[in-house]
């Protein structure tokens, strides 16, 4: 053993030692004193101590605010539409339940400190009290109405259908990483089934060639590509365990399950370049966490999200190849070009594929 | 074990007790074996799983301490780990795989092994005899089978440490694809197996005991104890056992089909699945189905925990304030509505899965309605010490601390019942918070009060207050040191179950946190070694019970001998006149249940 987890230890006995001493040593002061002086000593001490407790604990939760409350996504506008409506819900919930919090925890520590054993004080034989169990029936069942009405409200409103201009893209989780695909021009993706996957034929998502639609389909996965201001629409899906699109600046989150497709949808609110703005950070940047538990490397799954403007985004969507075209590089009308100048006249051949 | 401690007569015990002892009921000789081993006695039968229950908790919570380890240095490396854990933490360190075992394992020991085997295990067996006036469980064989199924189910989880490919290491809720397929991950092959045989003894254990609690509590009260008579302890044991009767065999049956899909080829979990370079042939099942199956326990299972720890707290809190439990009606009621209720909530874990948005509104109804009879405990405590004159004993230290976790923990449950709030909440560091208070460490506050409290009964002797203090605060503080920062952590977005966050923009703003909590989490641990050590010095070296009823309390238990034998009380059972906490009537400081009532006495 290292000689640091040598001294850790010894620190560590000396430490037990010395409290095993004063502790066995004051049960015998007490046995000396007699029991009721130490019971009473120990009690105002501990007495004392609640209310300490209580002061320092709401000074620590102000601390603790001051220090950490910046560096949570709560200072930041949210990135999409729906995390707006998500913040607002939050700070709803954080002042109700706040103030139940401060009413309950000073009460609690203060009557712990007023109630102290005192041989003149005689407890109160108080067993019930009807009007007040319905006082604190009602109120809470009333907060927490306006707190289920607003969430619902919110949550239809999430949850509800995407409208109908949104982008599509389609997200896929695998053990450990993420695969985007958008439908091309003709906006409909291309048939897939899990057992045409070959990732040595650069297709990892199965996709079924012979289906035409899927011809301009982009696959990537350098990042996923969002316009500022326009609904996405993200169709989810795993390959293989349950994985989960979690995008923490939109406040938004979706499990990936094998065999069953989820979806979620959502307006971007900020460019990737605003963000960077809003934060001050020139190196922010989107990224999609994967939120449910996928293996050993689930630490690692992570994404970016860029959110562009419309034309970056036009602009970035020419510049991709179809991956129909990088499996069969000799449908490409770019490299049928050069074969032109050779063989003229001959139009390229339809895909046999094609022909279902 | 000393003799003495358990069964001997203490020089103490005032005559007339020692006397009885010799011909109680059940008068046998007793071998070892039968009286440590494969004792049928329920107060023994309680020792054991407490003793096993701290044993898990030691090897649970210094798991948590390893991944802190990492957690909070994931730039440093430790080579005494690698003397410890060999290859799991090659060159000092921790290795992914044997990060998330260690993680799946601290939440799968101390949630059924730790709070629930040794939570109920403990309290229900020594409490529901001692407490309604019974010699024993209904059956003791069962109760004593209950004990050594949980035994074996100890002994293949802790077996799966030592595997080749290491123990499951999916998370203690083992969702399926990734707890089905060995090709998913090296701790769902033969890690896997073992956690699942582990866990189905598990449940065979809780269903022997609950069962078993149950038929006592209906069956064995003795005369006059009426329902509404008995300490709230023994109603929250009840519900707890009638939770765990109905829930553990659905927990079962999805085991039970987790196992086919592991090895009978069946579908019931998967279904178009590319995993290792080939695509398996399943189709047609559902993974979500799984995670109704879990869930379905995995809430009353929360409840399964902390029922138990609210009937201790009102219990010992009502002893220690001198005053009766503020609305013993309604402290049942609301135990019951939070018992049915339990079974009405389980999808709100499953908020983003993909369910349909009605059946998700459905749960959050439901799910915040669970907050209702929890903001009427929470304010019956409150009353219950409000104008009380109370005793600082270590274990209503540990009940107050209870109240205050409870309300922490459970406010933030509101935010998560909430569907809409947990999109954004959900799997990130606010869950963690919130489980940790409201279940973890109120869970333990719980079971510290019972065991702070009962001790003198379960050993004649007490603890030593000074090391107690020193345990109650250093852990309430430290807990809340190390749990209240992690709620910003979540409102980062900061997922849970990561290994490192430094590759992450969004999350590694937190670096100096997490080394802060890791650190307090060793203090809060080292302090947990010196409980253990107080529990084990002071069944031998502790301060002798002198007097049969040192709380002054009014139940039952304390009427038996100090220290009781097989069959608790020496003579007859006897007789209950009243309810449990008739403390500071009439100016008297308390009235034991056995006095019968005076006819000029107030009727309450
Ligand atoms: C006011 C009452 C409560 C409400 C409304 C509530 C709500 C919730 C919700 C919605 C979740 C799921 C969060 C997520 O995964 O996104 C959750 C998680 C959890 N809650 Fe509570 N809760 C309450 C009280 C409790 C209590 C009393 C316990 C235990 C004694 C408890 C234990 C847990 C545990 C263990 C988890 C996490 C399980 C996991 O994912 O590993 N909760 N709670
Ligand atoms: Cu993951
Ligand atoms: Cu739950």
């Amino acid at each position: 053993m290292s000689t640091t987890a040598i001294l850790l230890l010894a620190i560590l006995g000396l430490g037990f030692l010395i409290t095993f001493q004063i502790a066995k040593a004051s049960e015998y002061v007490g046995v000396l004193k007699g029991e009721k002086k130490s019971f009473e000593q120990s009690n105002r001490v501990n007495a004392f101590l609640m209310v300490v407790f209580l002061v320092l604990g709401l000074i620590g939760i102000y601390w603790c605010h001051e220090l950490f409350y910046k560096k949570t996504l709560l200072p930041f506008p949210s990135a999409s539409d729906h995390g707006e409506k998500i913040d607002s819900m939050m700070f709803i919930t954080i002042a109700i339940t706040g103030v139940v919090f401060f009413i309950t925890q000073i009460l609690l520590f203060w009557f712990a400190y007023k109630y102290q054993h005192s041989d003149k004080r005689k407890a109160l034989f108080y067993p019930h009290n009807t009007n007040w169990e319905i006082l604190w029936t009602t109120v809470p069942a009333i907060a927490l109405c306006v707190l289920v009405g607003f969430g619902l409200y919110y949550w239809y409103q999430i949850t509800g259908n995407a409208p109908e201009k949104a982008l599509q893209v389609e997200v896929t989780g695998k053990q450990f990483g993420w695969i985007y695909r958008y439908p091309g021009k003709d906006n409909v993706y291309g048939k897939k089934y899990y057992k045409n996957i070959d990732e040595s034929n650069n297709n990892e998502l199965g996709i079924l060639w012979d289906d035409q639609y899927s011809h301009d389909d982009i696959v990537t996965t350098e990042a996923l590509y969002l316009v500022k201001g326009q609904p996405v629409k993200i169709n989810i899906f795993s390959r293989d365990v349950i994985h989960d699109v979690g995008l923490p600046h939109f406040r938004m989150k979706m499990d990936a399950v094998p065999g069953t497709p989820t979806t979620m949808w959502f307006t971007p609110q900020y460019t990737t370049e605003e963000m960077r703005k809003i934060t001050g950070n020139n190196n922010f940047e989107y990224e999609i966490a994967c939120d449910q538990m996928c293996g050993n490397g689930h630490y690692s799954m992570r994404g970016v999200v860029k959110v562009v403007t419309q034309s970056e985004f036009i602009l970035w969507r020419a510049r991709q190849k179809a991956r129909y075209l990088m499996v069969f590089p000799d449908r490409d009308p770019t490299n049928q070009k050069a074969v032109d100048t050779t063989k003229t006249g001959t139009a390229p051949p339809p895909p046999v594929a094609a022909k279902r | 074990m000393s003799n003495e401690a358990t069964h001997g007569h203490p020089e103490v015990v005032t005559t007339h007790e020692a006397h009885h002892d010799e011909h109680h009921v059940h008068h046998h000789k007793e071998t070892f074996i039968t009286k440590y081993v494969f004792s049928q006695d329920h107060k023994m039968i309680a020792r054991q799983f407490l003793i096993t229950g701290m044993a898990w908790a030691i090897i649970g919570g210094l798991m948590s301490v390893l991944f802190r380890l990492q957690l909070g240095y994931p730039d440093q490396s430790f080579p005494f780990l690698e003397d410890i854990l060999g290859r799991w933490a090659k060159d000092g360190k921790i290795t992914a795989e044997s990060y998330y075992a260690l993680v799946t394992m601290h939440g799968t020991v101390l949630v059924f092994f730790v709070l629930t085997g040794g939570l109920s295990g403990t309290f229900a067996n020594f409490l529901i005899p001692l407490q309604i006036g019974a010699r024993d469980m209904a059956s003791p064989f069962l109760n004593m089978l209950s004990y050594w199924f949980f035994f074996i189910a100890s002994v293949i989880m802790f077996s799966s440490l030592f595997v080749q490919t290491g123990p499951f290491s999916g998370g203690w809720t083992a969702y399926p694809p990734l707890s089905a397929l060995g090709e998913a991950s090296p701790g769902s092959k033969v890690g896997m197996d073992l956690w699942i045989t582990s866990m189905a003894l598990f449940v065979v254990s809780s269903l022997l005991g609950g069962l078993n609690y149950i038929a006592t509590i209906l069956n064995m009260r003795t005369k006059g104890m009426s329902m509404t008579r008995m300490p709230l302890t023994i109603w929250a044991l009840f519900f707890t056992a009638v939770l765990g009767v109905l829930s553990f065999p659905v927990l079962l049956s999805g085991f039970i089909l987790l196992l086919f899909d592991r090895h009978a080829g069946t579908s019931f979990y998967l279904d178009s699945i590319y995993i290792g370079s080939a695509a398996l042939p399943n189709e047609g099942g559902s993974a979500i189905l799984y995670q109704h199956l879990f869930w379905f326990l995995g809430h009353p299972e929360v409840y399964i925990i902390i029922l138990p720890a609210m009937g201790i707290v009102s219990e010992v809190m009502s002893v220690n304030a001198r005053k009766p439990i503020f609305g013993y009606m309604a402290m049942v009621g609301s135990l019951f509505a939070i018992a049915i209720l339990a079974f009405l909530v389980w999808a709100h874990h499953m908020f983003v899965t993909g369910m349909n948005p009605f059946l998700g509104s459905v749960f959050v109804l439901l799910t915040l309605l669970i907050a209702i009879p929890s903001a009427i405990k929470v304010f019956n405590w409150l009353t219950t010490i409000w104008r009380g004159n109370i005793r600082f004993t270590p274990g209503m230290m540990f009940s107050l601390g209870f109240v205050s976790l409870f309300i922490s923990g459970g406010l933030t449950g509101i935010f998560l019942g909430n569907s809409a709030l947990d999109i954004a909440l959900h799997d990130t560091y606010f869950v963690i918070a919130h489980f940790h208070i409201v279940m973890g460490v109120a869970g333990f506050f719980g079971m510290f009060a019972g065991i702070y409290h009962w001790f003198p009964k379960m050993f004649g002797r007490f603890l030593n207050n000074t090391m107690a203090y020193i345990h109650f605060w250093v852990t309430l503080i430290g807990s809340y040191l190390i749990f209240w920062p992690m709620h910003y952590e979540g409102l980062a977005g900061m997922p849970r179950r990561y290994l490192d966050y430094t590759n992450w923009l969004s999350f590694n703003q937190f670096d100096g946190l997490n080394k802060f909590i890791s650190t307090v989490a060793m203090v809060v641990f080292a302090v947990q070694l010196m409980f253990i050590f107080n529990f084990f010095y002071s069944i031998f070296k502790g301060r002798r019970v002198t007097v049969k009823n040192p709380w002054g309390s009014s139940t039952l238990e304390w009427t038996t001998p100090i220290v009781a034998g097989h069959g608790n009380w020496p003579g007859e059972i006897p007789e209950v006149h009243r309810w449990a906490y008739d403390y500071s009537k009439d100016g008297r400081e308390y009235i034991s249940q056995t006095e019968p009532v005076t006819p000029d006495e107030k009727p309450h």
